[in-house]
């Protein structure tokens, strides 16, 4: 724990949304600090839109309370709340030109034309527009539409911006760009962001607390480091990065757990997640495809679990070229990375390879509890 | 205002309370037209006097019912006519200026385009008059310098049938321009691969692609056509259509024989409409 | 060969259209307005004049009735326009799936019903033997019958009525094409209801509210059964004064000129009404 905590901004506590018998949110409580970069990242459907509407207020819960700077936000209707949204499409309101659009907040509360002229600039100038305001809309390109956005909520100076995966609709490269640009500009306004994605990605480089969901719940709320090294379930540990997944079940052993896996390779691991494990139980060990050493030919390879096997598919994508291999033995098959040396420059498929990794890079969870019925919430800083 | 958003249980409630109430005005005088083709009076009026049929099958003296009523049967025989003529016509004149205005590039096509919108916003007693005075022009010119009696040219049932597909052609137009914008050519270049030529592919690819637009605007067609009024009033000879009888009947005095053709209509025109629906439906 | 091809198509194609324009649209109404400028000086003789348009000046009652078409026809306008905006919002942003299409189906019922027909029913329910005011009596609102028939309320009514349809569909289409997305986050901003109305919603929806407008405005305007049924003797409007001039009084060099002056005033109209709505022609008939 830090010495000095920033005061909490936006607190949820025991949150629940149901929508006829689908329960879309279950019991998420949370606290975002002030200043932070926050994410909800989960895949389609695990409900972080019906979180996000009831933070901007488009939703009522049906229970738990909603706190922004220790004011109960129940009942209060979107247009009164501190906070404001950038939406999925961005709602940029098209008879309007971007300076009307960006002073629209601004006219709501009877600020003076001079005053909002004068703001309007001051906000465009900090996005790097500086010049938009007579723009049209269409005029803008992807890119200047998405800050546009972003300036219309940032120049009425919320406590909270949400922010509804609004990198989703421009192409790669400028998703790549866009993210690096939306982080700076949540560093150069100091609001807090809570932003909702189901794209890994942009939530690990941008934010500083990422809360990973899944059938409503929160599984866990960690520093993207700390969901890369420390998944607490499996399901994080599957859906951050890439991972091997092996089935197995638990065998005790002289020097640590091990598992033996379906395929009946044996290997060690170590045990992860809340949930103690016990001999015999059903388990799925995780292996990022990142860390496993390969060799060509077969060697020994000094760490905890050897292999060898066979290329299946090369998979060339310059920096981030990974190799399918099927184990000699088991028929275990793998997704391993490849090294950036001239060494592997011509593997070809069928070629033989010696795989290795570290019992501490296999990390085990009890199977089968992982998905639905863990609380969100205390995840550990990173 | 929307879903979405939170509003009062008394601004719901009043909502759905004016909606209803609009639409009771909207139903009112029809549902009333038809109910008192029922009641059992002379008048169209309050007292109720009871259930009767005799405003369609009595033959007279006393009261004649409109299957017996020779003058009204006559009428819509006419409407009936000048209705499919109009109809053939329109479809025809308007699929060919759907291909003009979404296919063709030529010079004035704005100018045109606005001319083909005029019909919509001429009155259609303006439009009525002009053609009136137009045709007789040309039938008194040819008489005083070719003795030639055009007789066609006269207030008439001709005279009618082209004052309606004057303006029905527009409405005709911008339905069937409205489908075919959405056609997809690749489907013609399609066809035109697989060794159709340019007119098999219109009439094998295009056209049944246009079917629902066609069978929609026809209906459109014959229906308005049936039930003009203002162009056909100024138009009309001695042969008049059946909105034209109803018109001097209503002068003379309502009868309940009037609510018992206007249900007629009404029927028939549902039917129409059940008819496009289930077309629209099926495709 | 596309480029020849194509040149012939076109000839053929705008053989009809211009045939049908010129001889039906265009050369009719050049005619009326040559008619509208001749003075009949004996038997088959005529000679160029403004005498009708003189008349129309001099008149009181040409140009009282004139004026009074025009602000009803306005005033009709108006109401229709606040009447189905409600109406239009319900249908569009308020329902959903098998209601909506009902509800907008139930809106274009009286369309399929002959203008004569609907005019009919408005009489049988405003005249004295009438419905409502039988249902007054029974209520004993009023103690006898109440004639509603044959007052400017009662044109106002038929005219609202039987120009309902034109307001509610383009104001459907437009309002459905607006995102829910824009009003969310207008509130999200700060927005309340009414500014809401006023900043995204009417101006997002005015091409619609335009091309309801004109067409209603314009179908007031040319309206005949509705005054002359609804609004009996003293209704005064103007198509009623074309027909009489026409029909009755056969003097067509005063209809035509009475066509030519309707015509002028409803274009100069809609053309204001295009101007200060920054709406193009083409766009809003679309």
């Amino acid at each position: 724990m830090s010495l000095q905590t920033p005061p909490i901004d936006l607190q949820c506590q025991n949150l629940c949304k149901t929508f006829g018998s689908h329960r879309a949110v279950r019991e998420i409580s949370f606290a975002i600090p002030s200043g932070s970069f926050f994410s909800i990242l989960g895949p389609s459907g695990c409900g972080k839109t019906t979180l996000l509407r009831m933070l901007a207020g488009f939703l009522e819960p049906d229970s738990g309370d909603i706190r922004i700077k220790s004011q109960s936000m129940l009942g209060v209707p979107p247009n009164k709340r501190p906070l404001n949204m950038v939406f999925q499409h961005l709602a940029l309101f098209p008879m309007m030109s971007v300076g009307d659009n960006i002073g629209y907040g601004l006219r709501r509360r009877s600020v003076g034309a001079d005053e909002i002229r004068r703001r309007v600039a001051d906000v465009l100038k900090r996005v790097g527009l500086p010049d938009a305001a007579e723009k049209r809309v269409d005029q803008l390109s992807g890119g200047q539409k998405q800050r546009i956005a972003l300036a219309r909520c940032l120049v009425l100076e919320p406590t909270v911006l949400l922010l509804d995966e609004p990198l989703g609709a421009l192409d790669l490269k400028l998703r790549e760009q866009m993210k690096i640009e939306l982080k700076q500009l949540q560093q150069t306004f100091g609001t807090t962001f809570v932003y909702i994605t189901h794209d890994q990605s942009e939530a690990m480089v941008m934010s500083d607390q990422v809360a990973v969901m899944n059938h409503g719940r929160f599984e866990q709320v960690a520093s993207p480091q700390a969901l890369y090294y420390a998944p607490a379930t499996p399901f994080v540990a599957g859906f951050v990065g890439d991972s091997n997944r092996i089935e197995g079940r638990l065998v005790g052993g002289g020097e640590g757990p091990r598992i033996l896996s379906r395929h009946g390779l044996s290997l060690a691991v170590s045990p992860a997640g809340e949930h103690p494990l016990e001999d015999g139980a059903g388990v799925e060990a995780f292996v990022r495809p990142e860390s496993i050493r390969v060799a060509r030919g077969v060697h020994d390879m000094a760490s905890d679990n050897q292999l060898v096997a066979t290329v299946e598919t090369v998979l060339f994508d310059g920096a981030n070229s990974r190799i399918e291999v099927r184990e000699s033995v088991h028929q275990l098959d793998l997704l391993v990375r490849l090294p950036q040396t001239h060494e592997f420059a011509d593997l070809r498929r069928g070629e033989t390879v010696s795989l290795g990794w570290m019992s501490g890079q296999t990390l085990c969870f009890a199977s089968g509890g992982g998905d639905g019925d863990r609380g969100g919430g205390q995840g550990g800083r990173g | 205002m929307i879903p979405t958003l939170p509003r009062s249980n008394g601004v719901r409630v009043g909502f759905v309370a004016y909606v209803m109430l609009f639409f009771a005005y909207l139903a009112a005088p029809l549902v009333i037209v038809g109910l008192f083709a029922f009641n059992d009076s002379r008048f169209p009026a309050l007292p109720w006097n009871g259930f009767t049929w005799d405003w369609f099958f009595a033959s007279g003296p006393e009261r004649t019912g409109v299957f017996h009523d020779r003058a009204v049967l006559r009428s819509i025989a006419t409407s009936a006519w000048v209705a499919g003529f109009v109809t053939f016509f329109s479809v025809l004149f308007a699929t060919l200026n759907a291909f003009l205005f979404e296919r063709h590039q030529f010079p004035g096509k704005n100018l045109l385009y606005i001319c083909m919108l005029l019909p919509l916003v001429i009155p259609g007693v303006i439009l009525g008059i002009s053609i009136l005075v137009f045709a007789s022009g040309i039938a008194n010119r040819a008489d005083a310098l070719l003795n030639l009696e055009l007789d066609f040219l006269r207030p008439g049932l001709v005279l009618v049938v082209l004052g309606q597909f004057a303006f029905l052609t527009t409405i005709a137009t911008l339905i069937i321009s409205a489908r075919l914008r959405k056609f997809d050519r690749s489907l013609e270049e399609a066809a035109l691969n697989l060794g159709a030529t340019p007119v098999v592919a219109i009439f094998t690819i295009t056209l049944p692609y246009l079917r629902p637009a066609l069978v929609g605007a026809a209906l459109v067609c014959f229906l308005m056509s049936f039930e003009n009024f203002n162009t056909t009033l100024m138009l009309v000879g001695s042969d008049a259509p059946l909105t034209i009888t109803l018109f001097s009947r209503l002068r003379e005095g309502a009868t309940p024989l009037l609510n018992a053709v206007s249900l007629l209509l009404m029927l028939g025109s549902s039917l129409l409409a059940l008819v496009s629906i289930a077309f629209q439906r099926k495709t | 060969m596309k480029s020849d091809g194509l040149r012939l198509g076109t000839w053929l194609l705008l053989g009809p259209a211009l045939l049908w324009l010129l001889l039906l649209i265009v050369l009719p109404h050049v005619d009326m307005l040559l008619v509208s400028l001749r003075q009949r000086t004996g038997f088959g003789q005529y000679q160029t004049s403004t005498v009708h348009y003189l008349a129309f000046f001099t008149e009181p009652l040409y140009w009282r009735t004139f004026m009074r078409t025009a602000v009803m026809s306005i005033l009709a306008t108006i109401l229709t326009l606040v009447i189905a905006f409600p109406v239009a919002w319900y249908i569009a942003k308020m329902v959903r799936g098998r209601v909506r299409s009902l509800l907008f189906m139930a809106c274009l019922v009286p369309f399929w019903v002959s203008e004569l027909v609907r005019t009919y029913g408005w009489m049988i329910l405003l005249r004295e033997t009438g419905v409502v005011s039988g249902f007054l009596q029974w209520t004993g609102l009023a103690s006898g019958s109440v004639e509603m028939l044959y007052n400017d309320v009662a044109v106002m009514v038929g005219l609202v009525y039987a120009s309902m349809l034109f307001m509610v569909v383009p104001l459907v289409t437009t309002l459905d094409s607006l995102d829910d997305c824009l009003i969310e986050a207008a509130y999200d901003l700060g927005g309340n209801g009414w500014s809401v109305l006023r900043e995204i919603v009417i101006p997002f929806a005015m091409p619609g509210i335009v091309s309801g407008c004109i067409v209603v405005f314009m179908l007031s305007l040319g309206n005949y059964l509705t005054p002359v049924l609804l609004g009996g003797k003293g209704s005064m409007w103007f198509t009623e004064q074309i027909f009489t001039q026409f029909i009755v009084r056969f003097n067509w060099e005063q209809g035509a000129a009475f066509g030519v002056l309707l015509l002028v005033l409803s274009s100069l109209i809609v053309w204001l009404g295009l101007k200060l709505t920054r709406q193009s022609f083409t766009e809003v008939m679309r």
